[in-house]
């Protein structure tokens, strides 16, 4: 009795596993995707996460990078992993310069990013897209400026990131520089006169906008009436905040924070029928495809992000159809710049005549030379184009948005 | 008299194998046979088995429950950060500076756990599984609050909002909720090594202690450790500050290993985590703590083959350990090698075998 118990356990185990054994190394074995034609047919639905596009070629620059594509901010990291898969699929089928792409989970913490940051070194990855989030940004960063290994990251946008780091530039803005730019958007539209703010305090990256907000909010002559603060933990009632902003006469809601509590503070509000305005930054693009969000709770609020899956020209048509095509849900702008990131690669590269064959480091100091010089067109510039200084910040304008009957339409 | 040689005895053999371990990977680290996922981890599986040691001596050799040990490793290891940033001039040396910081983090550490300890380890129950998970969060609480700064006046603290206003050139060393940014990792594996043989040190000589008699003779019953006129409070606070103590120097090694630091990373999972280790280690049986904190360390890195299902294959791998390891058949299997080899030693070893897990 006992014994055949015991069998049946570890027969099961050993399935489990070799099922997903089966799994995992038929990713790894990378044959069995074929770099897709540009027009994208609709492949292999579901393909899983960590999944290398590979291509077949043997001589291709080996991309890799690091994301939180499990737990509570997996759809930042997953929104650049497809992003980036796209763009790698692109260019391969072009012919040219060839990628192999890697994605690593980090869950979100600079302990694991770290370590999938050794891992894609393990791998051979010469050049990287540095991590999707700002800590494990931070983390992985040092590494790559002591290992050699050039990164460009989609959307650590923490200053630690670049800072003092000849070799780590960034495809986003940085946190301060988008406090900045909402505080001087509301000033300029003249969108509201009593400000509001509601940020997490234990986030990185509210805090960095709410900063650089404040202090801009107060030469441009904006009052801020009152600050609400929230945590992990208690970030699913906002009522004394939202309360406490009503009573200060708030009329416009600042909210430099991600989506899911932006998402609640919306619903929150409408029940108990306050109806200023909202504005929020890029952490806010995505509460359009939130499960269970009602679309219509967000009318009327406006947000400052670098990318509009709205926007007409043929380039964000043809992505935002691919990654709907491919992934069933709309890009934001994780997506596109990662998007963006692997096309100032295949440009840097170009420019100055690298070759896969090349080590990480010869590439490094090629890249470090190329950047500040190139101007990349891509879905998350405007007309100007987008460039980088030789600290690692980019330069781009963001595009202030509202949204209007459950889409983004620029302001 | 036997009975001390049998405890000496696995402790040497304890040390011995940590001593051998840590040979070995050097060995292999020389030749280059080491891949880079593996020595990245080697500072925080180091820390890890500190930590699962010292929690053990609380929850195995104390029986208390703790669910707020990662508590004491956030305290170590922003006190330590602090530490070692405010001495980066007046000591270059950075073995001594490291040193030095787990030093402080150990105290501070040890001081948190003595406060906490005083009042609660008075009280009967599992009163010090509450409080220590309360402790836990009010400290992650504290330092996603909490700023300091450094300039050429020393330190600057200010809480809640930062007022530090620090002269030029100052640098902010903990910014509340973005932690510790910028700092510049100094921790080694030889210093990692080092600490977890102090930390069995300690640790082996306080079980075997009067004192650590004193202690379990309090764990297996109280009424009777109180009649014969031990001072319950005392040795319980003894276990309980010693291990919050090491916790905090496991802290600062860890801390010190990454550039950047958050509070949140030292939140109720990771005292859980840190439980399990333990729980899979065996109560009050210390190689088991190392080997589990070591092996479920590295583990879900092995495992980065499967890619997103990962975390499954973790849990069914750590379910299918507890069963194994609790199998009446395999235990009856082990203990039969276990006799083999004693039988073949010869009758005086006898003893080193799985009698210790319970």
């Amino acid at each position: 009795m006992k014994k055949s118990r015991i069998l049946s356990l570890a027969m099961a185990g050993a399935l489990c596993i070799g099922l997903l054994a089966g799994c995992g190394s038929s990713n790894d074995s990378g044959d069995a995707q074929s770099p897709a034609p540009a027009t994208g047919s609709p492949e292999v639905s579901g393909t899983p996460a960590g999944d290398t596009t590979a291509s077949t070629s043997g001589a291709a620059f080996k991309l890799g990078g690091t994301g939180p594509l499990t737990g509570a901010a997996s759809i930042y990291g997953l929104a650049a992993q497809h992003g980036a898969e796209i763009a790698v699929e692109e260019i391969n089928a072009m012919g040219g310069i060839q990628f192999e792409l890697r994605y690593e989970d980090d869950v979100h913490d600079a302990e694991k990013a770290v370590n999938a940051y050794n891992t894609l070194k393990d791998w051979g990855m010469q050049i990287s897209l540095g991590s999707v989030t700002s800590k494990p940004g931070e983390a992985t960063s040092v590494y790559n400026y002591q290992d050699r290994i050039f990164a460009l990251t989609p959307s650590a946008s923490s200053t630690a990131v670049i800072e003092g780091k000849d070799n780590v530039f960034q495809m986003c803005f940085t946190d301060p520089n988008q406090g900045m730019a909402s505080a001087q958007y509301i000033a300029e539209q003249k969108l509201g006169s009593k400000i509001s703010i509601i940020w997490k305090n234990d986030d990185v990256y509210s805090k960095g906008i709410r900063d650089t907000f404040v202090a801009e909010a107060e030469t441009r002559g904006l009052e801020i009436v009152y600050e609400g603060t929230f945590a992990d933990g208690n970030d699913t009632d906002f009522n004394v905040q939202l309360t406490e902003s009503q009573k200060a006469g708030a009329d416009l809601i600042f909210l430099p924070m991600y989506y899911t509590p932006a998402s609640l503070i919306l619903s929150q509000a409408n029940a108990m029928g306050y109806a200023p305005k909202f504005f929020g930054v890029d952490g806010m693009d995505g509460i359009l495809t939130l499960d269970g969000f009602d679309t219509a709770l967000a009318e009327g609020v406006m947000l400052l992000t670098p990318f509009n899956a709205d926007a007409e020209d043929e380039a964000t048509q043809s992505f935002v159809t691919k990654y709907q095509e491919k992934y069933g849900d709309i890009p934001n702008q994780f997506a596109a710049d990662a998007y963006d990131c692997v096309y100032a690669y295949k440009l840097a590269l170009e420019t100055a005549g690298c070759t896969p064959d090349m080590t990480a480091e010869e590439i490094c100091n090629k890249l470090i030379e190329v950047f500040p010089t190139i101007t990349l067109t891509g879905l998350t510039g405007d007309g100007a184009g987008i460039t980088w200084d030789s600290t690692g910040a980019v330069s781009k304008s963001p595009k202030g948005m509202v949204i209007q009957s459950g889409a983004y339409v620029g302001m | 008299m036997k009975a001390l040689n049998k405890t000496s005895r696995s402790n040497f053999l304890t040390y011995a194998g940590v001593i051998i371990v840590f040979v070995v990977l050097q060995a292999v680290m020389a030749g280059g046979g080491l891949s880079s996922m593996l020595k990245g981890q080697l500072v925080p599986i180091c820390a890890y088995v500190v930590m699962a040691v010292s929690l053990n001596l609380t929850v195995g050799v104390l029986g208390e429950l703790s669910l707020g040990h990662a508590g004491f490793m956030s305290v170590g290891a922003f006190s330590g950060v602090v530490a070692a940033v405010s001495l980066q001039d007046a000591i270059p040396f950075v073995p001594l500076r490291l040193g030095l910081a787990m030093v402080v983090g150990a105290i501070i550490a040890g001081v948190a756990g003595f406060l906490i300890g005083i009042p609660v380890l008075r009280l009967k129950g599992d009163y010090l599984a509450i409080v220590t998970l309360a402790f836990g969060e009010i400290i992650k609480s504290i330092i996603n609050n909490l700023y300091v700064g450094l300039d050429g006046r020393g330190l600057h603290f200010s809480f809640l909002s930062d007022t530090l206003e620090l002269e030029e050139g100052g640098r902010t060393v903990i910014g509340g909720p973005m932690g510790v940014s910028g700092n510049m990792p100094i921790s080694t594996f030889t210093a990692g090594f080092i600490l977890v043989l102090i930390t069995l040190f300690v640790v082996f000589n306080l079980v075997n202690s009067r004192s650590g008699r004193a202690i379990m003779a309090v764990r297996d019953n109280r009424i009777a450790a109180e009649s014969v006129g031990i001072n319950i409070t005392k040795y319980k606070l003894m276990a309980f500050v010693t291990s919050a103590a090491l916790a905090g120097a496991a802290g600062t090694l860890f801390a010190m290993n990454y550039s950047t630091v958050v509070a949140n990373k030292f939140d109720f999972n990771t005292s859980i985590l840190i439980l399990v280790f333990v729980v899979l280690g065996g109560l009050g049986n210390m190689w088991g703590s190392i080997i589990a904190a070591a092996a479920l360390t590295i583990l879900p890195e092995a495992l980065r083959q499967f890619s997103e299902y990962r975390m499954l294959v973790y849990a069914i791998v750590l379910i299918l350990v507890m069963l194994a390891t609790n199998n009446p058949q395999l235990r009856a299997f082990f203990a039969g090698i276990g006799a083999k080899l004693r039988g073949r030693r010869g009758k005086d070893s006898q003893g080193e075998g799985e009698a210790s897990h319970e």
